[in-house]
């Protein structure tokens, strides 16, 4: 008898154990807990990081203000690896907790796999993701903390026609939910304008060497390349194309003429043109001052996931003390159509609008790299001022 | 053709640092009769051995570099051996094995805790000057990286025919038993693969990271590559491992450039390595270059 | 031996504690308040990978190969599930279709890999995987590309609805249960024990009269076959699939899960499967909850032990820790603790040169 009932002692406690972790840990009531449902791990590690400390500095800013509507924030952090399944886990784990709100993931593929949950359960989850379709599958729940791609790329679409004079275009783009939902979006938009798309090429997530892409550029007769793909492998692309001479304008996103990509390609980011939706050198003395504090304290410059993250938490507090209260439904209709401007709420960087689909609108920028800095050149009105 | 050769040459020098991951692998099995997953991990890290010493000791690069190798090898090598590989061959090669997954999940979590997630610019030894041969564009960098990490392999392959210890070392891969018998240090010279191992991925480490930039994720693709490039060349040779890395170099980038002229998408680009080693497989296991696997099963 | 004659009331008692635990116990008096949803979720996909872990554990741990493919064959499940329940066609039918086709594709990369030596069938599954995945993001017009498929819906049975996650939950672990006894019955059977008698000795299994290319095949093409299943089970449950759970890297991870299981034991895939899929969740959560079990402490300091004991950090110690004091895996450490007096000649059996992996015992 004896293996026996240790057998089964032994199996209980492990069982009971087990068990103990699997159910809800109790917290104090005086903090309220926000999960952060992000990329901490996998292929979006960088991206989720960024996020991770820009919305931990924001909570550290309103908690040493007071909090919001007196009470503390507590950020948790779940890693979704970048994985569509675990995020779609750590959402379900996030709303058993009932929270005020979620954030994240940012990955588009993620968001997809999560927004029906937090409509059904009505709570606001402040997304990074840039899909275009994000906002149109019927969610009343997901607000956007950057433009969507249904946005940006007519802006990019209105430059290359207005601002470059191009006629005909190649387009490279990295093969992810990121990469491949803004090549669908800008050829749409392309082909609405009479440009031509000569060549569109394909890249890989992590792919490090371009020649064979630049080979084709180089004999593809275009008046300019659209290129958008994530900041590191910009950076290669941008090194290659030195290296074999393409001279033809590169245009690109945020993630071509970030600060990030001309720290990693130096010179070869020379001379590159695009638009910028949130970027951390905008000539705004809020912007400046933020860049400041991410890089005093975590020793790097944030990109604009640092900046999607950091505002995060700031339209929770403005949608909150608008509604009065600190309630899920509540926040959510407050954010629906409200605006929030940097005089009220200065962590909010710059004014924005939030429709009821939960798309952002504000301000954006032109931009150019000269002279190892990106340059603002013109600043883009808000399509609904 | 001034295409071709600009992909080709392109891939050589990528290739060439393929064949110096390769030739861990192949070292490793030779010592352990082990796979370790966490080879392209053990080039991803010493470009941090290389950023930390530049920024804390203030050293200059090429010192840096030379710190890199040396705790590479101490912390890739020695450590490997001892703390990991040592506790778990006694029970058999599939508990190591696995533990290489864990070891390869330590250190790209521990460099993205404790260093960065963010890709780092990594300096480069050689100058980028551009070389123009009949159109084709070449950098000294990618001759040079061509060059050194072939020079390391003939020195590696130069130590292991031509020295005692070479000999010795070569003894105890094809037979510890034997080769204790005959008096070689067998424990000493497994240690020894261990650290060349450690060294090699720390040159190819600094050759590859000015291209690569330093990143925590860097190690999934380089292992896979190197990993198939072993496998093709065969994976009980050093010569194999050469030319399975340039062979998988420079397919890959021909592929990327001349897939869709055959109506196949260029995003299957990665695909093609993995044809050729399933043909090499089936056509000719030992490999491209390797011999028949002498160790008795 | 006396070990064996409690196996079937443990068991017994095992499946009473997994139907009963989502339930709230506390009106008939015990302290227990059931599983949230999160809870039931994470069970779930817990019994799913033990489903494919399963097939891997008939690979490796019964007919003494390797594979790196199980989590195309996951995938490839997955995938036919979701675009035949979409095309309207029964789950049933999705289920059977995912068992089969990877069970014949199981064959036809096989046969040829099995021809070579040891090892080059866990090169040839490698590349496999990788060509799989390649198809999932590329080939948009059948599985969306990168961008994966959406809205896949659960099934019903008997007109009930499988949507809440409780009766999901039973639904996966009633399917579990099926596929467990199948393994169990296929390996009792004669058949079973000729994979037995092939993993101890491959040269006098055949000198014995057994087909050895021919069991192996079989075994493989099976164990791919549980891969398809758990697949099919996995689609409706997330809802949602695109190619990253079917990587290289997690058909690494299911190598890694019947190892530490202990491979080559019906527990084991189970246990390997808790450790891949309901550690890492609760170290995470471990994690976070610091703040509050350190309350009081210097916030830096929390944040730097935090830092510290990042989950994936702990989770590859725990898995070396694992592997170099019970490399024979739990299963294995687990009957030492109960044993208390060795058997001679069950676990402890030295490793053999290039004899594949070590065992824990007989099948369990």
């Amino acid at each position: 008898m004896r293996p026996f009932a240790s057998l089964t002692r032994r199996s209980f406690a492990a069982v009971s154990i087990a068990a103990l972790t699997l159910a809800a840990p109790a917290f104090a009531q005086d903090t309220i807990k926000i999960p952060n449902i992000i990329e901490l791990s996998g292929a979006g590690a960088t991206v989720g990081t960024n996020w991770k400390n820009g919305s931990s500095l924001a909570v550290e800013e309103i908690n040493a203000a007071g909090g919001i509507l007196g009470k503390k924030i507590e950020l948790v952090f779940v890693d979704t690896a970048s994985d569509p399944g675990k995020a779609r886990a750590g959402i379900q784990r996030a709303l058993d907790d009932k929270p005020i709100a979620i954030f994240g993931p940012i990955y588009s593929g993620s968001v997809s796999a999560t927004l029906q949950m937090t409509n059904e359960a009505e709570v606001p989850q402040i997304i990074g993701g840039e899909a275009a379709n994000l906002t149109a599958q019927g969610s009343k729940y997901i607000f956007r903390t950057s433009f969507g791609q249904n946005v940006s790329m007519p802006k990019i679409a209105n430059y290359l026609r207005d601002g470059v004079k191009a006629k005909t275009i190649a387009v490279v783009y990295v093969n992810n939910d990121f990469g491949k939902g803004g090549r669908n979006s800008i050829m749409k938009e392309l082909d609405s304008r009479g440009i031509k798309v000569v060549l569109d090429l394909s890249t890989e997530a992590g792919q490090a060497d371009f020649a064979a892409d630049v080979v084709k550029l180089k004999a593809a007769n275009v008046d300019a390349v659209f290129v958008y793909t994530n900041e590191e492998e910009s950076a290669r692309f941008l090194i290659e194309a030195k290296k074999q001479g393409l001279n033809k304008p590169l245009i690109g996103e945020t993630t071509l003429l970030g600060q990030k990509v001309i720290d990693l390609a130096k010179d070869a980011a020379e001379g590159v043109k695009g638009h910028v939706g949130l970027t951390v050198d905008a000539d705004i003395p809020l912007v400046k001052a933020f860049a400041e504090k991410f890089r005093a304290k975590y020793n790097y410059a944030s990109d604009h996931n640092g900046i999607k993250g950091y505002i995060a938490p700031y339209m929770i507090k403005a949608a909150a003390e608008k509604a009065g209260k600190l309630d899920a439904k509540a926040i959510a209709e407050a954010l629906r159509g409200m605006t929030i401007s940097p005089t009220t709420t200065p962590g909010i960087l710059i004014e924005g609008t939030w429709d009821a689909t939960g798309e952002i609108d504000r301000i954006s920028f032109l931009a150019e790299v000269k002279g190892g800095k990106q340059v603002i050149t013109q600043t883009l009105p808000k399509l609904k001022p | 053709m001034t295409d071709f050769f600009q992909l080709v040459i392109a891939g050589l020098a990528t290739g060439a640092i393929y064949a110096l991951a390769a030739v861990g692998f192949t070292l490793l099995w030779q010592a352990s009769q082990t796979i370790n997953f966490a080879q392209g991990e053990f080039v991803m890290l010493p470009a941090f051995f290389a950023l930390i010493a530049t920024s804390v000791l203030g050293v200059p690069f090429w010192i840096a570099v030379l710190i890199a190798i040396t705790a590479s090898m101490l912390l890739l090598g020695l450590t490997f051996k001892f703390a990991i590989v040592d506790p778990l061959i006694k029970h058999g090669p599939m508990p190591l094995v696995i533990s290489t997954i864990a070891v390869a999940i330590l250190l790209k979590d521990g460099i993205k805790e404790f260093y960065s997630a963010e890709a780092q610019p990594f300096p480069s030894l050689l100058p980028s000057t551009l070389i123009d041969v009949f159109g084709v564009k070449v950098s000294v960098a990618q001759i040079g990286v061509f060059f050194i990490a072939m020079a390391a392999i003939a020195a590696l392959q130069h130590f292991l025919s031509s020295t005692r210890t070479g000999r010795q070392m070569q003894a105890t891969a094809q037979n510890p038993t034997v080769a204790r018998i005959l008096g070689v240090p067998v424990e000493r010279m497994i240690l020894y693969t261990f650290l060349i191992n450690a060294a090699l991925a720390a040159v190819a480490s600094v050759l590859i990271s000015p291209v690569y930039f330093a990143k925590f994720t860097n190690g999934e693709p380089l292992g896979l590559a190197a990993f198939v490039a072993a496998i093709v060349g065969g994976f009980n040779q050093v010569r194999g491992a050469i030319a399975g890395g340039l062979v998988v170099g420079v397919i890959d980038n021909l592929a990327a450039g001349y897939l869709d002229r055959i109506g196949v998408a260029s995003s299957y680009r990665q695909a093609v390595p993995l044809i050729l080693l399933v043909l090499v497989i089936l056509f000719r296991p030992q490999g491209l270059l390797g011999r028949k696997e002498e160790r008795a099963v | 031996m006396t070990f064996d004659r409690f196996k079937i009331p443990a068991l017994l008692l095992t499946v009473l504690v997994l139907i009963v635990l989502p339930l709230d116990l506390t009106s008939i008096g015990l302290p227990w308040r059931g599983l949230r949803s999160y809870g039931m979720l994470n069970l779930s996909r817990w019994l799913v990978i033990a489903i494919a872990a399963m097939g891997v554990n008939l690979i490796v741990g019964y007919a003494g190969q390797e594979t790196l493919a199980q989590a195309a064959f996951f995938g490839i499940g997955a995938y036919l599930t979701a675009l035949t329940t979409e095309a309207g066609l029964p789950w049933g039918i999705a289920f059977i279709a995912a068992g089969a086709l990877t069970f014949v594709v199981g064959i036809v990369l096989g046969f040829p890999a099995l021809r070579v030596q040891k090892h080059y069938l866990a090169f040839v599954t490698l590349a496999f995987t990788i060509f799989v995945w390649l198809v999932f993001r590329n080939e948009e017009w059948l599985t969306g590309g990168v961008s994966g498929i959406q809205g896949i819906r659960r099934p019903s049975l008997f007109g009930i609805s499988l949507r809440p996650p409780l009766y999901f939950y039973w639904f996966t672990l009633s399917i579990t249960a099926v596929l467990t006894f199948v393994m169990w019955w296929l390996i009792r059977s004669p058949w079973g024990r000729a994979f037995t008698a092939l993993r101890e000795n491959a040269i006098r299994a055949e000198s014995l009269g057994v087909d050895v290319r021919t069991y192996k095949l079989l075994a493989f093409a099976i164990g791919s076959a549980y891969g398809g299943f758990a697949g099919a089970l996995y689609a409706p449950l997330i809802g949602f699939i695109d190619p990253s759970p079917f990587a290289l890297a997690p058909s690494l991870l299911f190598m890694l899960m019947v190892v530490v299981g202990g491979s080559g034991t019906l527990v084991g895939p189970f246990l390997g499967a808790a450790v891949a899929v309901l550690l890492p969740d609760w170290l995470e959560v471990a994690n976070s909850n610091l703040p509050t079990w350190l309350a009081g402490w210097n916030p830096k300091s929390i944040a730097f032990i935090q830092h510290m004991l990042s989950y994936l950090l702990v989770y590859a110690i725990i898995v070396i820790v694992m592997m170099a004091f019970c490399p024979t895996g739990l299963v294995g450490l687990f009957k030492k603790l109960v044993t208390p007096t060795r058997r001679p000649h069950a676990d402890d059996k030295g490793p053999t040169l290039g004899a594949g992996t070590p065992k824990a015992g007989e099948a369990s």
